[in-house]
């Protein structure tokens, strides 16, 4: 019991003029109290608001921002996809097109080189037609003139040695001859 | 070689009795005192003030805990200032950022959990008060105004208030006190875990104010007889040694200044954190 008395003393022991650092000095505790309520009243209007608004504004526009790139990268990625089927119709398409234009043309040149066979084919008649036409009209041309220069030549003929009539005859009757020949 | 315990305690206390005014000159630079020792430059006295009976005199303490004040209140308002201008933190306020951020994400907001906010502003004025009060004492000239109990008393105090206040406003006052009792115990034990109970809200904020005060203090006196060794034993060659310890000793209360700072926040927290989530 001694000794625990003794411990007390020395703990309480003032050393010197200071006292003790266990002395409870009610001054200080009053400006102790004093000096922090008004730093505590001060920082929280001053400090502690605008610093935690700002801080938690940041976090959440960081926040914000991931979430929006996020969103943006996924977006990207849809329309790249969709971009790539596009093309991939797009493609698709525009072979179907080109396959579509070669029938066609195909076709058309099969028609068109038909028509123009058949064209041909006709014109060939007609000119052969009109040649035949030709052929005859001069024929008959060339007949009648030889008849013609026949008779005129008959004509001097008989003139000159018979009568006219009986050479005719004889005459008509070569060219039919020659005719038939 | 048996020595008698109480002989030798009752030897030193007759001798510090005897040569008081030898360990003064430790005790003078850890104690609060009435005046701001500046030798060789003088000595400031300062202002002695009594109001109804009582002594309010301004003494080493105040000022220095005023010198914390000032300090806090010129940084934070400056970094208020510069968040006004941008979202990006630049210097200072880099600096002053990591400490809220850390006070907010690795003390409050663990211990406390939801409805955190609420206690924010108190647990940051009382890590960063702390904190600049325990660097101020590693000044040369400096004094820990946090070395004085009654300081550590005062704002453990504090802390005790916010505790029972946070937890009677979240709970009820009926449902807080009915809280304190733990879950599933026998009927006649009551009356005995309520006495318990009630002293554990008191003995919480107690060493708190002791933890921080006697920490404050030991580095200082650690230091001090360090550094009289080399007076008491009249000798240079032990000087270095002193000197080098007294440096590690020094060098370590930086991280005491750090430490206690955090551990008054987070006790703080946590008590305040199991008023108001009484059902963990």
């Amino acid at each position: 019991m001694a000794s625990i008395l003794n411990f007390a003393l020395l703990a309480f022991s003032s050393g010197g003029e200071g006292g003790s650092p266990l002395d409870i000095n009610p001054g200080v505790i009053i400006w102790t109290t004093i000096t922090f309520i008004f730093l505590f009243l001060v920082l929280k209007k001053m400090a502690w608001k605008p610093i935690l608004n700002s801080l938690n504004e940041r976090e959440n526009f960081i926040k914000d921002s991931l979430e929006k790139a996020e969103k943006a990268r996924k977006e990207a990625e849809e329309l790249y996809e969709k971009n790539k089927q596009n093309l991939a119709r797009a493609e698709e398409e525009a072979q179907k097109i080109i396959e579509q234009g070669r029938e066609y043309a195909e076709n058309l040149k099969k028609q068109i080189l038909e028509e123009s066979k058949a064209e041909a084919k006709k014109l060939i008649q007609d000119a052969s037609a009109e040649i035949e036409r030709k052929n005859q009209e001069a024929f008959n041309n060339l007949k009648t003139q030889i008849a013609e220069i026949a008779v005129g030549a008959a004509e001097k003929i008989i003139r000159e040695k018979l009568d006219e009539q009986t050479n005719a005859k004889l005459v008509e009757k070569y060219i039919e001859d020659l005719a038939k020949g | 070689m048996a020595y008698n315990v109480e002989e030798v305690i009752a030897d030193s206390v007759h001798n510090a009795a005897k040569s008081g005014g030898d360990a003064g000159w430790m005790m003078h630079h850890v104690l609060d005192g009435k005046e701001l020792d500046l030798s060789p430059f003088g000595v400031i006295h300062l202002p002695q003030i009594h109001l109804f009976g009582i002594d309010i005199s301004i003494t080493k303490h105040v000022v220095f805990m005023w010198i914390a004040a000032v300090i806090l209140i010129l940084i934070f308002s400056a970094v208020a200032k510069s968040y006004k201008k941008s979202m990006v933190p630049k210097g200072l306020a880099n600096l002053v950022e990591i400490l809220v951020v850390f006070v907010r994400d690795d003390i409050v907001k663990p211990t406390i959990g939801s409805g955190y906010e609420k206690f924010l502003p108190y647990l940051l004025t009382v890590f960063f008060f702390i904190l600049t009060c325990n660097f101020l004492g590693l000044f040369p000239y400096g004094s820990t105004a946090t070395s004085n109990i009654s300081v550590t008393a005062t704002l453990a105090t504090f802390s005790f208030f916010v505790i029972q206040i946070g937890g009677i406003i979240k709970n009820g006052f009926i449902g807080y006190f009915k809280g304190l009792m733990p879950h599933g115990i026998p009927m006649w034990l009551l009356p005995i875990m309520f006495v318990v109970e009630i002293l554990g809200l008191f003995t919480k904020p107690f060493a708190l104010a002791v933890r921080l005060f006697a920490n404050m203090t030991a580095g200082h006196v650690v230091i001090m007889a360090l550094i009289g060794l080399i007076f008491i034993l009249k000798s240079y060659a032990v000087a270095p040694v002193s000197i080098g310890f007294a440096l590690f000793i020094n060098l370590l209360e930086v991280l005491v200044a750090l430490i206690q700072a955090y551990i008054f926040t987070i006790l703080s927290s946590l008590f305040i954190g199991m008023a108001i989530h009484q059902e963990h």
